[in-house]
């Protein structure tokens, strides 16, 4: 399979000078065309950062990102998915979804058409007119994923997107994200803290630790469909938490003596 | 194809809350009238110290009539759409540029500092100099008393831009600063930036009277006549006029200012 997008040594640090801190360190990652990958880390520990460095929203300190699809005027190589949805709230649901199509070579018609269709994609057709606070925490969310989407994107990128919302919500976004995933295709970069549901949707799990913060560890999940409770999720999610104490630091360790 | 309530309809309540609302404030209008005029008519005071309401109508017909005031109306309308429009659009230009290039604001921090408190009226001798009496001078002065309003106000809401909001713009193509300012900035900003324009809006109302006085054609200038006439029934009538011009200045912009934020909860 041809990756979509590789990530190669990649290093990156905030700030300048001896107070400089390197966030990540040695981070090679490629992603495979289709292919839903989750990373899981502790929060803090860099994961939007890594996000931030695919999308091209910030230059790593070392090292080199390269993405696979060749250059476009009518389609952008990513889509980006926030966790606070980010709708800006002066535009309707439908102009909050032309937002990335605005800046390519499109027809007006042929944008709305666009952006119609990415709205239908997650079921918000009928509410195209409507103002961001109009909708749920839900809703807003599954306009921030259709507004990724209408750009046609290689390779989505989701940072922590259904995290601020209740279980319930939560587990009906999983849900609709996996049925988009499997209508479009397209690659998928999911970011979050929660093991559950990394292992729930993705074909492979990456494990995002230590400091600076590199891979620790990859897993691959084959089954689909996937039942929430089975046993083969559980001991996936079981292995990861395990590694992920292992590769904390010292400091951050549990005591491993009890009173 | 409605889905769930409409909060707009749920807030405006029935018809009669209309009614409602507006007549304390006309009571109170009536009131103050009526205080007026039993003032007047007790003769306590002498009728050019305090015109009755009651006389000023024919005051005001027969200036009319003279074609007096639709004249100074027209000239401070003029005076006062140029100022206000300069005057806030180079203030908001002015602060935008500031809130988007930290360099900008530095730089101009002192001179903000030096100019900042010079009152428009203090302007004055300068704008004659510079223009004369004509209403190029009192477009300045007007200009000026609504600049530094506009520039706070601009500046702060540029600053206040969600970090967030800019990201989003990044992420979607419109990272280069042209396509940040319309996408983003510009449109996160604007309530801000109309707040500033509204408080200017009364305040350049108050440099429009107080420029004319140096002899330009409008309601400034005529007052100033009728004043050294003791006609004080047309100085009261003119600034009535003011007062309504000011009310519909600003009835007119709080609608389009609606208009403009629709999208806000
Ligand atoms: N712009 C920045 N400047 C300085 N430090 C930053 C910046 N962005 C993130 N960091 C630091 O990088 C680390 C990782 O942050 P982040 O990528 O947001 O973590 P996560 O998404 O995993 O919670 C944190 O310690 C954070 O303080
Ligand atoms: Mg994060």
């Amino acid at each position: 399979m041809a990756a979509v997008a590789t990530l190669d040594g990649i290093a990156l640090g905030f700030g300048a000078g001896p107070g400089r801190a390197l966030v990540l360190e040695h981070l090679d990652l490629a992603l495979e065309a289709g292919q839903f990958v989750a990373v899981v880390g502790a929060s803090g520990v860099g994961k939007s950062s890594l996000l931030r460095v695919l999308a091209g929203l910030i230059g790593p300190t070392a090292g080199r990102v390269a993405l696979a699809g060749a250059p476009s005027r009518q389609r952008r190589p990513i889509g980006l998915v926030f966790q606070e949805a980010r709708l800006l709230p002066w535009r309707r649901v439908l102009a909050n979804v032309e937002l990335g199509l605005e800046g390519l070579a499109l027809p007006r018609a042929e944008r709305t058409r666009r952006a119609g269709a990415a709205l239908e994609l997650v079921g918000l057709a009928d509410y195209a007119e409507r103002w961001p606070y109009q909708l749920s925490g839900g809703q807003r969310q599954r306009v921030g994923l259709a507004r990724a989407l209408a750009v046609d994107p290689d390779l989505l990128l989701l940072d922590e997107p259904f995290g601020a919302l209740d279980a319930i919500t939560r587990a009906s976004l999983q849900d609709e994200l996996l049925r988009v995933w499997e209508r479009t295709g397209r690659t998928v970069l999911f970011v979050t803290h929660d093991i559950a549901e990394a292992v729930y949707l993705a074909d492979r799990v990456v494990l995002l630790a230590g400091r600076p913060a590199s891979l620790a560890g990859s897993w691959t999940v084959d089954r689909r469909p996937r039942d929430r409770g089975s046993i083969e999720l559980l001991e996936v999610a079981e292995a990861i938490r395990r590694q992920l104490a292992r590769s904390m630091p010292p400091t951050d360790r549990a005591p491993e003596y009890q009173i | 194809m409605t889905v769930g309530g409409d909060p707009a309809a749920a807030a405006s309540g029935p018809a009669l809350g209309t009614v409602g609302r507006l007549l304390p404030p006309l009571g109170g209008l009536v009131g103050f009238f009526g205080l007026w005029e039993a003032l007047a008519r007790a003769g306590l005071v002498a009728e050019t110290l305090l015109p009755a309401p009651s006389g000023l109508p024919a005051a005001w017909l027969s200036e009319l009539r003279g074609g007096y005031w639709g004249d100074a109306v027209i000239g401070s309308l003029s005076h006062y759409l140029s100022g206000l429009v300069l005057g806030s659009g180079l203030g908001l230009a002015l602060g935008v540029a500031c809130g988007l290039i930290t360099g900008l604001e530095t730089t101009l921090s002192w001179v903000v500092r030096v100019l900042r408190p010079i009152p428009g009226l203090a302007w004055v001798p300068f704008a004659i100099i510079w223009f004369g009496i004509s209403p190029v001078a009192v477009t300045f002065i007007i200009g000026i008393a609504v600049f530094w309003i506009n520039y706070f106000a601009a500046l702060g809401a540029v600053r206040a831009v969600e970090r967030d909001l800019i990201e989003v713009a990044q992420a979607f193509g419109h990272g280069a600063l042209w396509g940040r300012l319309r996408k983003v900035v510009l449109p996160a900003a604007l309530p801000g930036m109309l707040s500033g324009v509204r408080t200017g809006l009364g305040q350049a109302w108050m440099a429009v009277v107080a420029a004319e006085l140096f002899g330009i054609p409008g309601i400034g200038a005529r007052m100033m006549q009728a004043a050294s006439l003791l006609a004080t029934d047309l100085v009261v009538v003119y600034m009535l006029t003011m007062a309504l011009l000011y009310g519909i200045t600003d009835t007119l912009f709080e609608l389009v200012r609606r208009r403009a934020l629709a999208w806000q909860p």
